[in-house]
């Protein structure tokens, strides 16, 4: 996912103001090394996990307490950039339990990237 | 040895791994990414590839020698292994793991234990061309240098 990485976050537009805060997804040790590094040099905010689950957790929506409002603002997650094959949870499964959420969640842009090239390998 | 000479030593020698295939763009994409907030990065992130590649490795050869073989268990470890060389820029290695994959796809034993020792060479040469030149490195630091990235 690190490669595919490289090419998204040239591509991030410039944020002045407030740092972006990024919510980064991999199961492989290497890429969330390369992910964080990467993000942090674009002076993004960086809160790296190894899985959907735990990123659920991060988020306050495994099913656990509700999050107050207080709560999320401190650790308000601009962006949510995912492996695409992890084994639990694939990202896509992440992005969907995501988007089911009807609150501010649903709002936040999730990336799946995966390093596969041949399409159906890519389970739709 | 003086710097200057070292430094030469390097740039050809990065030269040749790219030739090679050893490395790809993804490694010089890496290299900038250091920096002296983060002197030590490459090295860091090509010591997780170590660690990651002999247990990958492992995790293939056990998979590999039970009966049944389960292709899908093999196949799961080897696109592990392709995404990390991916990662650092480790073609060769990523190439025959590509192959690899296909092999667990039609569920060919043997182009499967092939191609796991085809991965245990390359990797071995990459690891030997790597610790050479994270050395060359160290002797150019040492002496005051800098290092020549790749253009």
């Amino acid at each position: 996912m690190a490669s595919a990485a490289n090419v998204f976050i040239h591509r991030l537009p410039e944020v002045s103001a407030h740092e972006l805060h990024v919510l980064a997804v991999d199961d492989s040790h290497v890429d969330r090394k390369v992910i964080e590094r990467l993000l942090k040099i674009s002076s993004c905010k960086v809160t790296v996990v190894d899985s959907g689950t735990r990123a659920l957790q991060y988020l306050g929506l495994d099913g656990g307490e509700e999050n107050s409002s207080i709560d999320f603002d401190s650790m308000k997650v601009n962006l949510i950039m995912t492996d695409y094959s992890m084994p639990g949870m694939t990202g896509f499964e992440l992005l969907k339990k995501i988007k089911q959420e009807s609150s501010i969640f649903r709002e936040i842009p999730v990336v799946v990237m995966s390093s596969e090239n041949i399409l159906t390998r890519i389970d739709r | 040895m003086d710097v200057l000479q070292l430094q030469r030593k390097l740039r050809e020698h990065q030269a040749a791994m790219i030739r090679e295939g050893f490395l790809d763009d993804q490694f010089s994409q890496l290299q900038k990414l250091q920096d002296e907030s983060s002197p030590d990065f490459v090295i860091e992130v090509v010591k997780m590839f170590f660690d990651d590649s002999e247990n990958l490795l492992n995790n293939m050869t056990r998979a590999l020698g039970q009966v049944p073989v389960d292709f899908k268990q093999v196949d799961a470890h080897v696109h592990q292994y392709k995404g990390s060389s991916a990662s650092v820029g480790a073609a060769r290695v990523k190439n025959v793991c590509a192959t690899f994959r296909n092999f667990c796809e039609a569920q060919n034993l043997e182009g499967c234990v092939r191609c796991l020792q085809q991965l245990q060479h390359e990797y071995s040469l990459l690891k030997n061309n790597l610790q050479y030149l994270f050395r060359l490195q160290e002797e150019i630091q040492a002496a005051g240098g800098s290092i020549p990235t790749i253009e």
